[in-house]
């Protein structure tokens, strides 16, 4: 009877978890999707390997050896130990325990071994990247948007973590010294190469106290994995899940080239085409339509892609601490750029729920100006350092650029020195107030010389 | 040695078509230090018997600095103009004295109309001289002096162009030495993004305040650029540290072009 209340009250949590993960990843779906739409389909055999490499190989993450290593450890332990979330799964509903372990025979001795190996080097990174983030002046860490949330949000994944670590060797600890008394339920199965030095704190125990630690632990483990899953889709830690798709839908595309944008270029062909009387030409069926508005203002004039990468952002900072103008104290941190991005879609998508799915005339502000400020945006060199610094391929540079051209095209808004450059390009075909026919003075200058 | 670099439009007229359009850009054709690059270029090309021209007063801003302000419209009327006369021309292989010119035409002409085999000088140099078509003379005189070469960000990160530039300047038999942050985490010059055009916005220090630090970490007596914008920013930074009397910026171009005895 206590089995079967047990196997119920399992049932109703892993329901629970399962409905606000599902309801949570429907919204953020949602979200994306307010994006402009871009194409990404092409050019798939280079996708799955894009994805590959970065994602699943971790590329990237290893360049800086010490942080990616000790990531690699915990991505392994997480898509490792995840096996063994199934058995427990499976234990839970059914009333089994380890329910794996008949089939498996010897395999299933290292694969628990391994496990208890992977769960060690998970609590000791998780450890480490929690002294580096609070004791060390790592300088990523302590920018000005890693206060208040976004700190805490890094701190409690960790501790939770570390929790769940120790509540799983704990649970194979207690279930080592149930096995070597013979208690009844507890088969033979499994080495616990790790978890046998935690035996001595719990081998004082009578025989209900062993039992009790290894369901205490056993529950503790599996409901701080059902919370960890409703809490990933709300918290940055949501890039274990986005990072695959982000990368395979990475731009493809050579970083110093930035899109030709095609309202314009139809406008140019109308104006290039000779006839200054043409009228526009009618939207035809097949095209697109056109823009509400030039460049990027809001979250709904960036693609689907953009807002994927703002909730893939895992806020690590690698992005700022190349950014020359961050280094150099410019207000400019290409990390805030995509946690604002993040933050205002969501605000959006908010706003529209509660307005019963209506957005209409919008909630009188936007990313740009009230996220986002023309100082930030005025700093980037367009270097794409942070484009390469980034381990799963996000963009940062590609939202200030296309919030730079919302500021010019629809706002007129640029410092004068940029007004001046553009009226150069425009009358002298350079960005200096030189006459064209100057530029082939050097050629007279070289013809002359000894 | 006097020189003289036909456009294009003469050597049409001539009934001739060159190898390949020197593509010199507004800085390498206006910017009084940066001509002096051009004039390398020219030199070498010359020297390595590449039949070439320029187009001279029809040559107009590709729009790169418009484009990456967010001027969209100025950036694709310029590109229009340009694509014009370079299809006008029937021009298969251009050279560019500048990465941005180079970014720009390579990769987002094509999509405007403008399908061209573009390379930046510091290739196609690097191609002369494994052809054999451009001689350096033992590398004389820069024979084991310390170089550092400073990666254009439109060259390296922007299209992955690390080599060439770095096997260019092997043939001077110098003592080549790298930056702390160089190639993929290679840090910009500050000029970039059109920023070449404005001042900076409020900060602690200058980009290429930032950059002369790694240069001065090496100890190198020569700085190599790619790039006429770097080339300011860097000589700034120099002059900045006040090392200008012991530390020189030179284009990769005028680096070989000395070599090679052509200056």
């Amino acid at each position: 009877m206590a089995h079967l209340i047990g196997q119920l009250i399992f049932l109703v949590l892993l329901c629970t978890a399962g409905f606000f993960f599902t309801r949570r990843i429907g919204q953020i779906r949602k979200n994306i999707k307010l994006g402009r739409d871009v194409d990404r389909s092409d050019r798939k055999g280079e996708r799955w390997a894009t994805m590959a490499r970065v994602a699943m190989g971790q590329s990237k993450m290893v360049v800086r050896p010490v942080a990616g290593i000790m990531h690699l450890v915990i991505y392994a332990g997480f898509i490792l130990i995840n096996i063994e979330v199934l058995e427990i799964l499976i234990d839970g509903l059914f009333g089994t325990h380890r329910v794996f372990a008949p089939y498996l025979g010897e395999f299933y001795d290292v694969l628990i071994g391994l496990f208890e190996w992977l769960a060690l080097g998970v609590l000791v990174a998780c450890v480490v990247f929690l002294a580096r983030r609070n004791l060390l002046p790592i300088a990523r860490f302590r920018s000005p948007e890693m206060k208040g949330w976004p700190k805490n949000d890094a701190n409690i994944i960790l501790v939770v973590e570390v929790l769940l670590m120790f509540a799983f060797l704990s649970m194979n600890a207690a279930d080592g010294i149930a096995q070597a008394r013979g208690l009844d339920h507890y088969i033979a199965a499994g080495s616990f190469p790790v978890s046998q030095w935690l035996q001595p704190l719990y081998a004082g125990l009578s025989d209900a106290g062993v039992v009790a630690v290894e369901r205490g632990a056993w529950w503790f483990h599996i409901v701080g994995i059902l919370s960890f899953l409703v809490y990933v889709p709300y918290s940055k830690h949501f890039h274990i899940f986005l990072a695959f798709p982000n990368t395979w839908y990475s731009d493809l595309t050579p970083a110093g080239q930035l899109d030709n944008m095609a309202a314009v270029k139809k406008e140019v062909d109308l104006m290039m085409s000779g006839d200054p009387f043409a009228a526009p030409a009618e939207p035809a069926g097949d095209t697109p339509a056109e823009p509400a508005s030039f460049g990027a203002k809001d979250v709904q004039d960036l693609t689907w892609k953009q807002l994927m990468e703002a909730y893939s952002c895992t806020e690590c900072g690698r992005c700022t601490s190349v950014c020359p103008a961050n280094a150099t104290g410019k207000l400019l941190s290409p990390r805030k750029v995509m946690m604002d991005t993040r933050d205002r879609v969501e605000e959006v998508g908010r706003a529209i729920n509660a307005a019963g799915g209506d957005w209409g005339q919008g909630d009188g502000k936007s990313l740009l100006g009230d996220y986002i400020s023309e100082e930030e945006l005025w700093a980037c060199t367009s270097c794409q350092a942070c484009v390469e610094a980034c381990p799963i391929n996000i963009s940062p540079m590609g939202i200030i650029l296309d919030m730079r051209r919302s500021l010019i095209m629809e706002d007129s808004k640029a410092p004068e020195p940029i007004t001046a450059m553009f009226n150069n390009v425009e009358n002298n075909g350079a960005p200096w107030a030189f006459p064209a026919a100057d530029r082939g003075k050097w050629t007279d200058e070289l013809a002359n010389e000894s | 040695m006097a020189l003289t670099v036909p456009t294009l439009a003469e050597m049409n007229a001539r009934g001739e078509s060159p190898e390949v359009l020197f593509w010199v850009g507004c800085a390498g054709s206006f910017d009084d230090r940066a001509k002096r690059i051009t004039k390398a270029i020219a030199r070498i090309l010359h020297a390595a018997e590449v039949p070439f021209a320029v187009l001279g007063a029809e040559e107009s801003c590709t729009g790169d600095p418009a484009k990456r302000a967010g001027n969209e419209f100025l950036f694709q009327m310029q590109a229009a103009q340009n694509i014009a006369v370079l299809n006008g021309y029937g021009v298969k292989r251009i050279v560019t004295g500048c990465p941005h010119c180079f970014n720009t035409l390579k990769n987002e002409y094509p999509e405007l109309g403008g399908e061209y085999e573009v390379m930046h000088h510091t290739q196609f140099i690097q191609q002369l001289i494994a052809d054999g078509r451009l001689k350096v003379a033992d590398g004389q005189p820069f024979k084991g002096k310390r170089i550092t070469f400073h990666d254009p960000c439109y060259l390296g990160r922007g299209n992955g162009e690390y080599e060439a530039p770095r096997a260019a300047l092997a043939a001077l038999d110098a003592d080549l030495v790298e930056m702390r942050r160089c190639k993929k985490n290679g840090l910009c010059c500050g000029a970039g993004g059109a920023q070449m055009f404005k001042d900076a916005e409020k900060g602690n220090r200058e980009v290429n305040h930032e950059r002369t630090d790694d240069v001065l970490a090496t100890g190198a007596k020569v700085v190599a650029t790619g790039c006429p914008f770097c080339n300011t920013m860097m000589t700034d930074g120099v002059k900045n540290a006040e090392r200008e009397g012991d530390i020189v910026v030179k284009d990769i171009a005028e680096l070989i072009a000395e070599a090679a005895d052509l200056l």
